[in-house]
């Protein structure tokens, strides 16, 4: 039997909420988000740490022959069944949905009369992805099986070796294909004293649970050690891979202590059309800022305290939620409250606050193991791009004539704007506003002649 | 024309023996070092350091280096508060300006409080940026800031040797490189890792600034060479078990802390005179500056 290694790393697919509309809001009316399924070949952890004590929920995209499917991570302790449980993919989706990029939109009053038109847009649930399994047996070779259980459709084994030669026979004789470069890596974590976490699928107790869904695994641990191994999974990648880490703590951001963790630009404003194509736009963007940085790097995407959002991409977790997730601090000193809805700032300590940490690494630019470290920063931050509609019913009045003027030299900032943010060339965002036939620029009356200051010295030459 | 290019060499002459006078101070090196590199934390690396923390944590520092030194009867000099200052911005990273007038507030006050011998125990900065970062979750220090970019590690090297070097204690800053590399090597050649760990590890900026601008400051590292040599390996060492033992990425800015203490213990071993200052008089710029050494006690 074959199976192929699936390390911490892969594609991901995800994402059937139905989003709550938000009302008009200090930060705009929400939009549309770029979800984690624009990219290709990533995957999604959440960290929930405070002091030593760290909870792991990942989730697999894996799909493909349930039989081809593996996992072996390297993990800091000897983790035990009771350590070890099955999560739900909606979980990570909605923490997803809640920390995604968002895209807000303003609509200009008429100049000639202060009135306001609300106009709402909302965006639709996104298709659901699916997954599956794999499995094989146990047996001793050099090695140690520390622990040996089963977990809903996994069936786990925490290994301990001495040295990466009968690891890495051991697996190959467990029906693991270690590539060769791997060997290397694995001595490295064994003399690290770091075990590994091996997880195969059990074909029956996967088809008793149905659906095609591989779940997330949670595994809680406690080790000194913050940090998220990223170096098995590039040894056989060829490219680079997306790694979304949602980060939850008491204290505030969570940033990397080895690399530099950066924030992805943010309050921008874009022409209107971007509403249909904010899922390339937020592509291209996230590609030319890595570019920028060599083709890698950590962005942050989102910080904020999981009490409130503005506006909301999603409603923030639950408490239920967050306890599956593994927040254990939730009940410490203070008792259980309503979920907040909407986007209304309340100022009931639940005191949790999201990082999603967005790394585009190969084995190249990312040697290390990603090491994080938590900070006080309790400073809110959000990728958010902003349409602004000009106004577009019957303006009639001496004000209407410079507004349209001030709308169009607007616009064009704003194509200047999205050209450096993508790197797409100005001439195509201009063929793309007129296809889209959105947030064209008003036509003057008279064309307006260029208002250089030598244009006025002498006004009648041509 | 003429007027101006007859006037220029005496002007030339008065202005080159001006800046000569002021280059020999190292501190003034130090000072205009790390001000760009506070910029280019700002601009370049989008630090979140709002310009009144910068002010608040120099007046903080210069008042309180101003109450102590008439307290003791000093003469008050600017320079090493605001160097104090300046190291405090760059590495201590925090959201409430209160924490940074603290900082500035403990780093002076440690210089004129834990003193032995005639010498002031912890390197005011590095004192300052450990107890707040270790009492308070609102300050931190931030490893991670400056990236690895080689570019950047280049040019802090550059800089740094120029400063350290005026300083005559580039001794410490390349025996603490020297001996910490070799334990990031060795460590990634028992672990059979690729050289690229070991050599990304090296790059770190704050590693850096940490080796030219903080253990280099010859106020609070031993007086003899062979001290300080021996010194810096004890530094990099346990900076090194924190970091790889223990695990807090900041290990080489608590090994300084930690070791601080048993400076007076290589003094003793290894009697050398002590390092003061160099006298600079503005109104006096011809004179060529002196390093003036006498011995301890």
């Amino acid at each position: 039997m074959k199976l192929s290694k699936y390390l911490l790393s892969s594609t991901l697919a995800i994402t059937a909420l139905t989003l709550a509309p938000s009302a008009s809001a200090f930060c705009g009316f929400y939009v549309a988000k770029a979800d984690t399924d624009l990219f290709n070949q990533s995957s999604k952890v959440a960290l929930v740490r405070d002091g030593d004590r760290t909870v792991i929920t990942m989730a697999n995209d894996y799909i493909g022959d349930p039989t081809e499917f593996a996992m072996v991570i390297p993990v800091p302790t000897v983790i035990t069944k009771e350590q070890v449980h099955i999560s739900d993919a909606a979980l990570l989706d909605h923490l997803d949905a809640y920390t995604a990029p968002r895209l807000v939109e303003y609509f200009d009053d008429n100049p000639c009369n202060r009135m306001r038109y609300d106009k709402m847009m909302r965006s639709a649930p996104q298709p659901v992805m699916e997954a599956s399994i794999g499995m094989a047996e146990p047996e001793s070779l050099g090695v140690t099986i520390e622990e040996s259980f089963s977990v809903g459709e996994y069936d786990i084994l925490i290994l301990s070796a001495k040295e990466s030669d009968g690891l890495q026979v051991w697996l190959e004789t467990n029906g693991y294909r270690v590539p060769a470069k791997a060997k290397k890596t694995l001595g490295s974590y064994i003399k690290q004293d770091m075990k590994f976490f091996v997880a195969k699928v059990n074909l029956e107790e996967k088809a008793k649970q149905g659906g095609e869904m591989l779940r997330p695994i949670a595994v809680a641990y406690e080790s000194p050690k913050f940090m998220l191994p990223i170096r098995l999974g590039t040894v056989n990648a060829d490219g680079d891979q997306d790694l979304f880490v949602y980060t939850l703590t008491k204290n505030g951001k969570v940033e990397t202590t080895n690399y530099r963790t950066q924030k992805i630009p943010s309050n921008k404003e874009l022409p209107i059309y971007i509403k249909d194509d904010f899922g390339d736009f937020y592509k291209d963007m996230y590609k030319t800022s890595a570019n920028r940085q060599g083709g890698h790097g950590v962005f942050m995407e989102y910080a904020w305290d999981m009490n409130w959002c503005d506006p909301c991409a999603a409603d923030p977790l639950s408490n239920d939620q967050l306890k599956e997730l593994g927040v254990f601090w939730l009940d410490e000193g203070q008792g259980d409250q309503p979920t907040p809805r909407r986007m209304r700032p309340k100022q009931m300590a639940k005191n949790v606050y999201v990082t999603r940490l967005h790394v585009r690494y190969d084995a190249e630019s990312f040697p290390e193991d990603l090491k994080f470290k938590m900070t006080g920063d309790r400073q809110n931050f959000q990728g958010r791009y902003i349409l602004r509609h000009a106004f577009d019913g019957e303006m009639d009045c001496p004000e209407a004539k410079k507004y349209k003027e001030q709308v169009n030299a607007r616009k064009e900032t704003e194509i200047k704007t999205l050209a450096n943010l993508t790197g797409w060339e100005t001439k195509y965002i201009r063929t793309k506003i007129k296809a889209s036939g959105k947030g064209e620029l008003f036509e003057l009356d008279s064309p307006k002649k260029k208002a250089d200051w030598w244009n006025k010295i002498w006004p009648g030459d041509d | 024309m003429a007027g101006i290019s007859q006037y220029r060499p005496q002007k030339t002459l008065r202005g080159g023996a001006l800046i000569g006078g002021l280059l020999a101070d190292p501190r003034h090196y130090q000072i205009v070092v790390l001000s760009s590199l506070i910029l280019l934390g700002t601009f370049h690396f989008a630090f979140q350091l709002p310009w009144w923390h910068v002010v608040a944590c120099i007046g903080s520092t210069v008042a309180t280096q101003f109450m102590a030194a008439r307290w003791v009867g000093h003469p008050f000099d600017v320079r090493s508060p605001l160097i104090s200052a300046l190291s405090l911005t760059l590495l201590l990273r925090t959201g409430s300006v209160t924490l940074s007038i603290a900082a500035g507030v403990l780093a002076i006050g440690s210089k004129y409080i834990i003193r032995w011998r005639g010498k002031h125990i912890f390197n005011p900065a590095n004192f300052g940026l450990v107890v707040m970062s270790l009492l308070f979750t609102g300050a931190w220090i931030s490893p991670g800031q400056w990236g690895t970019a080689p570019i950047f590690a280049l040019f802090l090297l550059g800089m740094g040797g120029i400063v350290t070097g005026k300083a005559k204690r580039w001794d410490v800053s390349l025996t603490l490189l020297a001996s910490y590399a070799a334990l990031i090597f060795g460590r990634a050649l028992w672990l059979g890792d690729p050289l690229a760990i070991p050599v990304h590890q090296m790059q770190s900026g704050a590693l850096l600034i940490f080796a030219f601008f903080m253990i280099s400051d010859p106020k609070t590292t031993p007086d003899a060479r062979l001290g300080r040599v021996l010194y810096a390996i004890l530094v990099a060492t346990i900076g090194f078990t924190i970091q790889f033992a223990f695990y807090n990425a900041a290990g080489i800015i608590l090994a300084l802390i930690l070791t601080a203490p048993i400076v007076p213990l290589f003094d003793i071993f290894f009697p050398a005179g002590r390092y003061h200052w160099p006298k600079f008089h503005p109104s006096n710029p011809g004179v060529p500056h002196e390093t003036v050494q006498i011995p301890a006690e």
